[in-house]
């Protein structure tokens, strides 16, 4: 039975998960389609992110999303030490493609189980006055507890579009991106400005993973169900492309969400590896992508 | 290894674990030989397409899972009595064209590009399983292990045996394409994949056909999997410590000969045996994932790679 009103919800709901996809994919937007540095870890960061956030709020009442902001340039930090080993071991010798896959296939599996001996394999959630409160737009719920991330991850989505688009330093992040060894001739330092872009794709995770936490209870494991996600929102978006990555997420948050209602909430998981497949097999390049 | 030498050294192994049986009469070692001996397989099998032509399947566990859960539908469809090697044949056929086409949608692009399909078709294959209530769906299903037991004194001695001859099979066929002409193809592919094809190798076809062998040998080392647990769930099926397994060992070993993946798979699979015992798994799980980071930023050659490096500077 397919009802007009559940139909709305749904959307509308997908449109609000699409946006906090956003906030997931973003990270990888950079490190990823600017960077070409495959960092499959980049979900498990978000999750270590989210269990910042969880136990900050616990002890502290801090706002999970507070916490996230204040927890990004730690994040920044972790990861432009990554990337300094990933330069020195796999970069530097040409050996990304086998061993530095691997290394960050290591790096998934040390975080996940690092919190599983930390905190266990519990669900945990956060508390914000916001949570569980939600507005009525005629026939449509909002649960804030999706509103929320949606807004931030906006602003965060935003950010990073007006960043790399209108500064110096993000638009030598551009550069590195296009033309390695031009940049180099212009006297700039691609390793430093690597470091650099790849330190505030790591930050992003503090927050998105403050997200991930608001919006529903998080366990060490649950950042595997978004390395297709991200991976699939990326691809689709056309790899460097912000815009088009933002649109990918909102697709992608639309049809998962759809799927749940009308087909069942045990199939969407599929999805996003549904998308992936179906666009690395058919359109490679993604929807905004330049060839 | 000289041929004679290697069929000769298999030979003996083989004898060696028929004997066994007679020496030891604790279940408790052949469970663990055979937990040993399934990640040995799966190494020599992801070493086949990871290690030769240098593209990362992160999705062994599904291989694995998709050849166990093969078992399972078959022993529902047919009864507990249809013999475990046609189980084992069925299950090395689907996971052989899972590999095959899921190569041919992916291997032409870039290898990240397979890397990642990888990760999707693992979860997709999961979903699939967790749907399938034919097969228990997300609960999971029992299996009944068959009374008979060969000449063997319990069920598990016969899997041990069982397990041996595949993994001695398994080593023979990647050793076997290490050293011919595909095998050079495959070399040549890893080195420079565009450089391969403009001197004429087919670098499609045969990476078609490892992914195939690839998958068939995991779908392989999964078969006998529900006979040997007797209760499977999707979510220990498709583990990601049988991924993360099957990639740390042959990264570990060495991928670049066929002799790495067995070097890294005893020695990682033996310890984690050992720290189960004696400490506790999530450890070795930890243990594992430090090892696999450590290996390959500080000797991506592996510890077969270290072991030619010191044999040549004792020869200078």
């Amino acid at each position: 039975m397919l009802s007009l009103d559940l139909f709305a919800n749904a959307v509308a709901a997908g449109i609000l998960l699409g946006g906090f996809y956003a906030a997931v994919a973003i990270g990888l937007a950079v490190s990823f389609g600017q960077l070409d540095i495959v960092n499959i870890a980049h979900p498990a960061f978000i999750v270590a992110g989210s269990y910042i956030a969880w136990a900050l709020n616990r002890h502290l009442g801090l706002d999970p999303v507070l916490i996230g902001l204040l927890a990004s340039p730690l994040f920044f930090l972790a990861g432009a030490l990554v990337y300094r080993v990933y330069y020195a071991a796999f970069e530097r010798t040409g050996q990304e493609s086998l061993s530095g896959l691997a290394f960050f296939f290591g790096l998934m599996f040390v975080i996940e189980v690092v919190l599983i001996l930390a905190y266990g394999v519990d669900y945990r959630l956060v508390t914000a006055d916001y949570i569980g409160r939600s507005i009525r737009f005629a026939d449509i719920e909002l649960p804030l507890r999706l509103l929320v991330p949606f807004a931030v991850a906006l602003a965060l989505t935003g950010g990073i579009w007006l960043y790399l688009g209108r500064t110096f330093t993000g638009r030598a992040i551009l550069a590195v991106a296009q033309d390695r060894l031009a940049l180099q001739l212009m006297g700039a330092d691609p390793v430093r400005v690597k470091q650099l872009a790849f330190g505030l794709a790591i930050a992003t995770a503090a927050v998105a993973g403050a997200l991930l936490v608001v919006i529903g209870p998080v366990e060490p494991s649950l950042g595997r169900a978004y390395i297709g996600r991200a991976f699939a929102i990326v691809v689709l978006g056309g790899m460097g492309s912000i815009g088009g990555m933002f649109i990918a997420a909102l697709m992608l948050g639309v049809v998962e969400s759809l799927v749940a209602t009308f087909v069942g909430p045990s199939w969407s998981p599929a999805v996003s590896f549904g998308v992936l497949l179906l666009t690395l097999a058919i359109r490679p390049s993604g929807l905004y992508g330049r060839k | 290894m000289r041929g004679h030498a290697f069929w000769i050294s298999l030979g003996a192994i083989l004898a060696a674990g028929l004997a066994l049986p007679l020496a030891l009469h604790n279940d408790y070692y052949f469970n663990a030989l055979y937990v040993i001996l399934q990640g040995a397989i799966m190494a020599v099998a992801w070493n086949i397409l990871g290690g030769y032509t240098g593209y990362v399947n992160f999705g062994s566990a599904a291989f694995f899972a998709v050849g166990a859960y093969t078992s399972i539908a078959l022993g529902k469809a047919f009864g507990p009595s249809l013999p475990l090697p046609l189980m084992i044949a069925a299950a090395a056929l689907v996971c052989g064209l899972i590999g095959l086409s899921l190569g041919y949608l992916t291997l032409r692009l870039k290898g990240v590009y397979f890397s990642i399909a990888t990760l999707a078709m693992a979860i997709v294959f999961e979903t699939l399983i967790n749907n399938w209530s034919y097969v228990g769906g997300a609960r999971g299903a029992y299996i009944l292990t068959p009374d008979s037991h060969l000449w063997f004194d319990s069920y598990i001695e016969m899997l041990f045996v069982l397990m041996l001859l595949l993994t001695l099979a398994a080593v023979a066929i990647s050793r076997a394409l290490n050293a011919s002409r595909l095998g050079r193809g495959l070399a040549a592919i890893r080195d420079d994949e565009v450089a391969a094809e403009c001197a004429g190798v087919p670098t499609l076809r045969l990476k078609l056909a490892s992914a195939a062998i690839m998958g068939a040998l995991m779908g392989v080392a999964g078969a006998p999997y529900p006979y040997f647990v007797t209760f499977v769930d999707p979510a220990s099926a498709f583990s990601l410590f049988v991924a993360v397994n099957a990639i740390a060992m042959p990264m570990i070993g060495g991928t670049a000969h066929w002799i790495g993946p067995i070097v890294g798979a005893l020695l990682v699979g033996t310890m984690q045996q050992v720290i189960t015992v004696t400490v506790s798994s999530e450890l070795n799980v930890l243990l594992v994932g430090g090892m696999l980071i450590l290996f390959v930023t500080l000797a991506p050659q592996g510890l077969v790679g270290l072991a030619l490096k010191f044999r040549a500077r004792r020869a200078r």
